[in-house]
């Protein structure tokens, strides 16, 4: 939405006064009420939360006190965050009615930066699938064509942004999340580097690959979010100790000088669109008029991402699953035997891509098979890493493809589970290695006008560079 | 190189639904069974990898263990954490029969 303000006006004029925090969340509300029914990107709408939030803001300014970074900024977060008091349903009937009794630490980071809360919005069921058709409350639609999904799982944050309901939206990205939904309704969305986001309070799907980003309508906007939410948390044994760089000192320093890397797998992919990769193209063409050098590279495993993935994140799901057995919160099935109980709850409350990654999980972590696919799986992981690195020595960022596709229509691929595994082709491989990825809206397709995106891979650690990169393609793209 | 496990039946989907604790219909089964099985097999792509000399990657970070001192500090509120319960009694989660006969 072009009149939309961004997350950096909106703080800016918070902080001095010019704006009032109340103001620019009863404009979010307005746009909410016009096109929720259709859009359906929350699974809650937190109003009077908001509008106290909001309120307090503007009683901060006006007593001369800093409200921060985000300050009045209205933020949707994806409801697999766990909000203290309010629903977390992560869109699965078997956490209906749980009321986290903690915030998630990306929670707290920007409620104290002074960014109101406006909602939790839809996802996949526990962030898994890649359409937000999962979820047990009903589809998100794609704010740009109603008819086509918003990819996913954090559909419901990628439309809510894509729609105008707020300039900022935190999702979760474990194969492709976060990346593959911004892709497919024409937004950013960032995968920073694993261990720089706090998980504490986010639920976990597959822990080894998890981590909490950022959606937004620009480069600056997404940078201005993750900076806010990253950095040391003793409460995740897995975040990264040292201090992280700004993200955004340097992003308006361009690419002259840098090497760029085109991914001959992740581009030349089957099934990919044509005009997705022609948009790859024409993304690298303006990275080199920018003085950057752009060259074809090899990351061969790359091809083995999607098939080590889904052994290794269904086996990862089907441990952290098992803690859904009726007993401490959530849905109780029937039964007056415990184990009863605990299966017909477990039936009763997942939905069937749910049922369907535990049961490919469990079996791939079962005697007799875990040396073949979960263990052979996580020597796959180590070939991508050592292949990244190979590639990294020659190359400082790569580019590829953020989806094959451009959104499709609902229902197209529900039938066929590895067909929708697929639309994560190009993604995966980023969490595996837990690197750092952004996808950058580059045109649209011309048949069905609808987004395009092009992703930025970073090695480890290279959250700015990308940064920086994806900052120069969106100013390339004109206005 | 790993050889690849034979194709999944229904008594192996029937066998890890009970590992995992999910009372699946019949028609679940059924559906399970084909689609597993093709997964798998496409799975079986990267069991035909040579990875003799590759050592397995569990996690993205060199994990190591995180103390911190050893100071009590305030948990979570009980009244809190048990009003989620389905069932709760005398400050405690209330559950079926875990004794008896077995299943």
């Amino acid at each position: 939405m072009s009149d939309s303000q961004s997350a950096f006006t909106i703080a800016n004029d918070v902080r001095s006064g010019r704006q009032r925090a109340r103001d620019i969340l009863e404009q979010h509300l307005e746009r909410i009420d016009a096109r929720e029914a259709d859009v359906h990107a929350f699974n809650l709408v937190l109003r009077d939360e908001a509008r106290a939030n909001a309120d307090a803001i503007d009683a901060a300014v006006a007593a001369g006190d800093d409200p921060g970074a985000l300050a009045g900024v209205p933020i949707a977060l994806k409801d697999n965050l766990c909000t203290r008091g309010i629903d977390t349903t992560c869109s699965s009937k078997i956490l209906q009615g749980w009321k986290p009794p903690y915030n998630a630490t990306v929670v707290d980071r920007v409620h104290a930066a002074g960014a109101i809360a406006l909602g939790k919005t839809n996802l996949d069921e526990f962030a898994m699938g890649s359409s937000t058709e999962n979820s047990a409350f009903g589809a998100t639609r794609n704010p740009v064509d109603l008819s086509r999904v918003p990819g996913g799982s954090s559909g419901g944050s990628a439309a809510a942004v894509a729609a105008g309901f707020a300039p900022l939206a935190l999702g979760s990205d474990t194969g492709g999340s976060i990346r593959q939904p911004a892709a497919l309704c024409g937004v950013v969305g960032m995968k920073p580097t694993y261990g720089t986001v706090s998980r504490y309070g986010l639920v976990a799907f597959a822990s080894s690959l998890d981590q909490v980003g950022p959606f937004a309508r620009d480069v600056r906007d997404a940078a201005l979010l993750l900076e806010t939410i990253w950095g040391h948390d003793p409460m995740d044994s897995t975040s990264i100790a040292s201090p992280l760089p700004s993200l955004l000192d340097g992003i308006d320093k361009g690419v002259a000088g840098l090497r760029v890397g085109i991914v001959e797998e992740l581009t030349d992919v089957e099934g990919i669109d044509p005009e997705v990769r022609a948009a790859v193209g024409k993304a690298a063409a303006a990275l080199e008029a920018g003085g950057a050098t752009v060259d074809r590279v090899s990351v061969p495993s790359t091809m083995y991402g999607l098939d080590a993935y889904y052994l290794i994140a269904p086996a990862e799901a089907s441990s952290n699953l098992a803690r859904y057995d009726g007993v401490r919160y959530g849905l109780r099935g029937a039964g007056d035997d415990i184990s009863v109980m605990n299966a017909n709850t477990r039936n009763d409350g997942f939905g069937s891509e749910v049922k369907r990654r535990i049961m490919l999980g469990t079996y791939a972590l079962s005697a007799g098979y875990y040396d073949a696919y979960y263990g052979q799986a996580q020597r796959v992981r180590t070939l991508i890493v050592r292949d990244f690195a190979r590639a990294y020595e020659h190359f400082d960022v790569l580019l590829s493809p953020t989806s094959p596709t451009i959104a499709f229509e609902f229902g197209s691929k529900t039938t066929d589970p590895l067909a929708m595994y697929l639309s994560d082709v190009c993604t995966i491989p980023t969490n595996l290695a837990g690197h750092c990825a952004i996808s950058v809206p580059y045109g649209n397709d011309s048949v069905h006008q609808m987004p395009i995106g092009v992703q930025i891979l970073g090695r480890e650690l290279a959250d700015a560079l990308i940064f920086r990169v994806a900052r120069a393609l969106e100013l390339s793209r004109g206005a | 190189m790993t050889a690849s496990p034979a194709r999944l039946t229904r008594q192996d989907v029937e066998h890890v639904a009970k590992l995992a604790r999910l009372a699946l219909s019949d028609a679940e089964i059924d559906e399970f069974t084909g689609q597993l099985a093709g997964i798998l097999e496409h799975a079986a792509l990267v069991s035909a990898l040579d990875t003799s000399d590759v050592a397995p990657t569990s996690h993205p970070l060199p994990l190591v263990n995180v103390f911190r001192a050893d100071i009590a500090r305030p948990g979570a509120d009980r009244d809190e954490v048990l009003a989620n319960a389905p069932a709760a009694e005398s400050g405690r989660f209330r559950v079926p029969r875990i004794l008896g006969e077995a299943p």
